[in-house]
């Protein structure tokens, strides 16, 4: 055997420089493995195997230690911020657009009935002052609508690589709304799954406890097409089941991080069996 | 009866026999005179030496740990042998993993994918004694299949697999069997035991690699 070091991760590299050699662990690769311990001592790279052994080590913690706070930087907190942005992003833009609308209504834009119609607007060339500030007004609202969807492709992107378990089950965005409402994903994992079940209808729950409400079958998992894809009369069961799942997803994603498939398809087969039965 | 590797020992915790590894404790693990308990119940390797399934370990290895997790196992492991490299993906139990290699010499912690054994053939060298795994994927044979590039030509696979993770739809046993099909054609079995009921739906083998190159990953 050549003694060469091609392909080594300290191949070329000056070990005492750990960052390098960390970012050399994260980085590299190589087809096939060596005697990397063997060729280390034969390059002169270290003085015997036992030495290499302790360099080794200690660089491939420093490589794990930043992908692991790495991890923890792009972490649930983040998402929070990014869905509330969101959702305020959607509420203004509506709220802005039907304004804009009414005011197109009355400078004869008879085609502008509704919020729908003011990208149509934004696209037209304004005529006379007040025109060109209600068109400034209409293409302020499909900025805010193209950053909306922006942020919403970066939370689906995001989400999955934390919360694996709970985006499968929820849907990124779903998930990232039940993270919000708790607080971030430690106590989402840590809430009884029948909170989870009404997160999001807290109005409707404290109307309940004042006694002048029947208790709410669900928050914002509504939006879940297990929720809404369900006949009414069995709604709060698959709502029930559904948060159970939830719960667990969440628990296992916090707390494990690993992908488990079983439990996808025990919510699969509970949710069917619901839904078999008569309305 | 197969007697216990070199290394592991069965001792008294609590008026229990249970098995054991000579090292520092983690945690509030119980202890004998020296001894830390290691636990059948969590460690698939460690049910398997319960039940006394000759895996080939012995001190002075060096072995790779695919699915390392927060490195219980590993951490027994490393009692026993030289060198553990300890693969694990998912960045959570890498935490935990973290604060045993911090405290062993030999732990090899690496952040990597055992899918891609590609990320970190560059690290691991070849002609390992062992190569433990134990992952949730769907893939879990191509995986022994692509990592068995690691083992020395007397190396052994000792390897977990897990039913659930490969198909929920189908019956254990028939998992197993086109599981057991598929790792035949780069590795001999030795051994194949079920797990249960410390571990439901669990299949344990031993192989060891076939002598042909033709299979590598």
């Amino acid at each position: 055997m050549d003694a060469d070091g091609d392909g080594a991760w300290f191949d070329g590299l000056d070990l005492t420089n750990e960052e390098v050699a960390a970012r050399s662990i994260a980085r590299g690769e190589a087809a096939s493995p060596r005697d990397w311990p063997a060729l280390a001592v034969e390059t002169g790279v270290v003085t015997d195997e036992a030495t290499y052994y302790r360099r080794l080590q200690a660089i491939a913690i420093a490589a794990a230690r930043e992908a692991v706070s790495r991890y923890e930087g792009a972490d649930d907190r983040q998402v929070v911020h990014a869905v509330n942005t969101m959702d305020d992003l959607d509420r203004t833009a509506n709220e802005l657009a039907e304004r804009v609308a009414e005011w197109a209504g009355s400078l004869g834009h008879d085609d502008i009935a509704g919020p729908g119609d003011v990208a149509r607007l934004a696209d037209r060339e304004p005529a006379g002052m007040l025109a060109e500030r209600l068109h400034d007004v209409a293409q302020t609202v499909v900025r805010m609508r193209e950053d909306r969807n922006t942020l919403a492709s970066t939370i689906e992107r995001t989400v999955p690589e934390f919360a694996p378990n709970l985006s499968e089950m929820a849907g990124p965005i779903l998930s990232a709304r039940l993270i919000a409402l708790a607080g971030d994903l430690e106590r989402l994992a840590k809430l009884p799954s029948g909170t989870v079940q009404v997160l999001g209808a807290e109005d409707a729950l404290f109307a309940h406890l004042e006694g002048h409400a029947p208790s709410p079958k669900h928050g914002v998992i509504f939006t879940h097409e297990y929720v809404r894809g369900t006949p009414p009369a069995h709604r709060g069961s698959a709502a029930r089941a559904l948060a159970g799942k939830l719960s667990i997803a969440a628990r296992i994603d916090h707390y494990s991080g690993d992908y488990r498939p079983e439990i996808h398809a025990a919510l699969d087969e509970r949710i069917a069996r619901i839904q078999e039965r008569d309305a | 009866m197969t007697s216990l590797p070199s290394g592991v020992s069965r001792r008294e915790f609590n008026g229990q026999q249970r098995l054991a590894t000579r090292g520092d404790p983690i945690g509030d693990e119980p202890t004998t005179n020296g001894w830390r308990a290691w636990d059948s119940a969590t460690s698939k390797v460690a049910a398997m030496l319960d039940r006394d399934m000759a895996i080939g370990l012995a001190p002075g290895q060096r072995v790779l740990y695919l699915g390392a997790a927060a490195g219980t196992t590993v951490s027994h492991l490393a009692d026993i042998v030289d060198v553990v490299y300890a693969v694990e993906f998912a960045p959570r139990p890498v935490r935990d993993l973290l604060a045993v290699a911090d405290s062993r010499a030999g732990v090899i912690p690496l952040v990597k994918d055992a899918r891609q054994p590609d990320s970190y053939a560059h690290v691991v060298e070849s002609g390992l004694d062992l190569l433990f795994q134990d992952v949730a994927t769907r893939e879990q044979t191509s995986v022994a299949i692509a990592n068995r590039r690691f083992l020395a030509a007397d190396g052994r696979l000792v390897c977990a697999l897990k039913a659930r993770s490969i198909d929920v739809t189908r019956e254990p046993e028939a998992v197993f069997e086109t599981a057991r099909a598929e790792l035949g054609e780069a590795y001999e079995i030795l051994a194949a035991e079920r797990l249960d009921p410390l571990h439901r739906d669990h299949l344990a083998v031993v192989a060891r690699p076939r002598p042909n190159d033709e299979h590598e990953g």
